[in-house]
């Protein structure tokens, strides 16, 4: 008989863990970094088109040190806070009235549904009529960008939720307050939250949108300046502070994610 | 119309003087305009064990859904306890609630965790009280949905193939343990399952569905606990094997074996 070849069925322990996963994860981001330093210093990237990482983190220093870019954050992460809540609110509001009930689901959603297919960036010029060029048209532009997504997914999340398991709970005497808390709620969670992902992106997005209507303030004023005097440096710390902040939301989306959808049993990848 | 469905599903208050626990009245339910249940009548006096056999989709669960009070869309007259607990074909514990959450769900009042450890230690599942659905093995959430079933303290237990998933000890160990909540609650219990043996040792009356009515019934007049090497079981699982349309020579067989 010739011999069969064997191989070793490896066990996972062995083969991860060598590299700490947080690690293997900045590498990527890290040689991009590299490689831009090493493109500037050799004159590749003219520092008029765009300022080299050097240049760029000292600028940074120099705006936190007098306090221009905290206020400006600070300024800016409020706007979209006062978005969320308010877009976030009516969002999942409606998507309970329309996901729960058929009455509701035919007052609601085909009129939500019709107002989606409005671009919501082609609002601005309205929204500045209604509200003038303060705060509010801003916050307005956010809010009404978190509620849609936040809309669609919440009810799609309620209606997704298996008959099953609200026969389950039927049966086992629940009334349409138990149902609603303790298996619709629950259920339509995972959807919940991939609003909330999206409606963050998006309300960074209306923030960008949002700031350059005339503000005096936050972010995307001191973006506005800086094109107007050709500062690359502060234009890149700006987006880097967007992208940052975006970070730091989806940080928390996925914390809060790990948090409550730990019973979940979906792949979560080799 | 939906009044009109809600008595025909008629919680059995206490004070009514009736010595059944189920009685259903040519009950009807058609799918599609075609009657899965068709006529069919159906008593079961308190306290009665009864299995219900039928092929593969002659309406069992069906039926059982029907006295679980789930499915309303239907003709005739069905009268059910208040009280009443189900465990599903699947076992379908709520999977954002730990095991012991689910076990008590719905229940009256807030009892606390240790009624349900109770329950999960009968189908022994003590030590996993504490973990979510998903790492449940499929014979484990089986037991888990019966445990959620026991604790309710029915007058009526629906049982729809419970014992699917089990190996042959554990399905002994569940067997038994129903029988013995059956015993001391006395509750009447109808239990769908394919296991013709099954339904000879535990039921006081094995029933077979076919053409959408109780086609044929067999009493067991034999006390518990029971032998399946007994000639009498034996005789009447060849009954019950033919019934079901299974070929002679295989019933002949399956006796053999036994
Ligand atoms: N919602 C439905 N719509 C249409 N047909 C249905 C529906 N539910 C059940 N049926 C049909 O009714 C019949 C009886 O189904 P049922 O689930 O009661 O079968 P069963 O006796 O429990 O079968 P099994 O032993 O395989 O579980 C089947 O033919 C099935 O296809
Ligand atoms: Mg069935």
């Amino acid at each position: 008989m010739s011999p069969v070849l064997l191989e070793p069925v490896v066990p996972l322990s062995a083969r991860r863990r060598s590299v700490p996963r947080w690690l293997r994860r900045t590498t990527g981001p890290l040689f991009l970094l590299l490689l831009w330093q090493v493109c500037s210093a050799t004159g590749v990237l003219p520092s008029d088109m765009l300022a080299s990482p050097g240049t760029i983190a000292g600028t940074a220093s120099g705006m936190i040190q007098d306090g221009t870019l905290p206020h400006a954050m600070l300024v800016s992460v409020q706007r979209v806070l006062n978005g969320l809540v308010i877009g976030g609110i009516i969002g999942v509001a409606l998507a309970l009235a329309s996901g729960l009930s058929r009455l509701g689901e035919d007052l609601v959603d085909a009129s939500v549904q019709m107002f989606r297919t409005i671009p919501w960036v082609g609002m601005i010029p309205l929204f500045i009529i209604w509200m003038g060029i303060g705060e509010a048209p801003k916050i307005a532009l956010i809010a009404l960008g978190v509620t849609f997504h936040l809309y669609l997914n919440v009810y799609a999340g309620i209606r997704g939720v298996d008959a099953q398991l609200i026969e389950a709970g039927n049966s086992l005497g629940l009334g349409r307050w138990g149902l609603i808390r303790h298996v619709v709620l629950p259920g339509a969670l995972p959807g919940a939250m991939t609003g909330l992902r999206y409606s963050l992106a998006t309300a960074w997005l209306a923030l960008v949108f949002g700031e350059t209507i005339n503000a005096d303030d936050g972010i995307g004023f001191l973006l506005n300046r800086a094109r107007e005097f050709f500062q690359t440096d502060v234009i890149v710390v700006c987006l880097i502070v967007y992208a940052a902040l975006g970070l730091l939301a989806d940080f928390i989306v996925r914390t809060l994610e790990r948090l409550l959808l730990q019973w979940r049993p979906t792949f979560t990848g080799k | 119309m939906a009044t009109d469905l809600h008595r025909q599903v008629n919680p059995l208050t206490k004070e009514t003087t009736d010595d059944a626990a189920v009685r259903v009245d040519s009950l009807t339910r058609s799918f599609d305009g075609r009657a899965v249940i068709d006529n069919l009548e159906l008593t079961i006096p308190q306290g009665e064990f009864v299995a219900l056999l039928g092929r593969s989709g002659c309406g069992k669960s069906t039926l059982l859904r029907v006295l679980a009070g789930l499915d309303r869309e239907i003709n005739g007259e069905v009268l059910v306890p208040r009280r009443k607990a189900v465990a599903f074909q699947a076992p379908r514990l709520m999977p954002w609630k730990k095991v012991w959450r689910n076990v008590l769900l719905g229940l009256p009042g807030s009892p606390g965790r240790e009624v349900a450890e109770k329950a999960l230690e009968e189908v022994g599942l003590g030590h996993r009280s504490d973990a979510w659905p998903k790492t449940l093995s499929g014979g484990e959430a089986q037991r888990a949905s019966l445990a959620r079933a026991l604790v309710r303290e029915p007058d009526l237990l629906l049982l729809d193939e419970p014992f699917g998933a089990l190996d042959a000890l554990t399905r002994i160990t569940a067997q038994r343990l129903v029988s013995d909540l059956w015993q001391s609650r006395g509750c009447a219990v109808l239990l769908v399952t394919h296991d013709v043996e099954e339904a000879l040792l535990l039921a006081d009356r094995v029933l077979v569905m076919d053409g959408g009515v109780i086609a044929h019934e067999v009493r067991v007049d034999r006390d518990r606990p029971r032998d399946i090497a007994d000639p009498y079981i034996a005789d009447l699982r060849t009954q019950l094997l033919d019934r079901l349309g299974v070929e002679a020579p295989e019933a002949a067989e399956v006796e053999k074996v036994a």
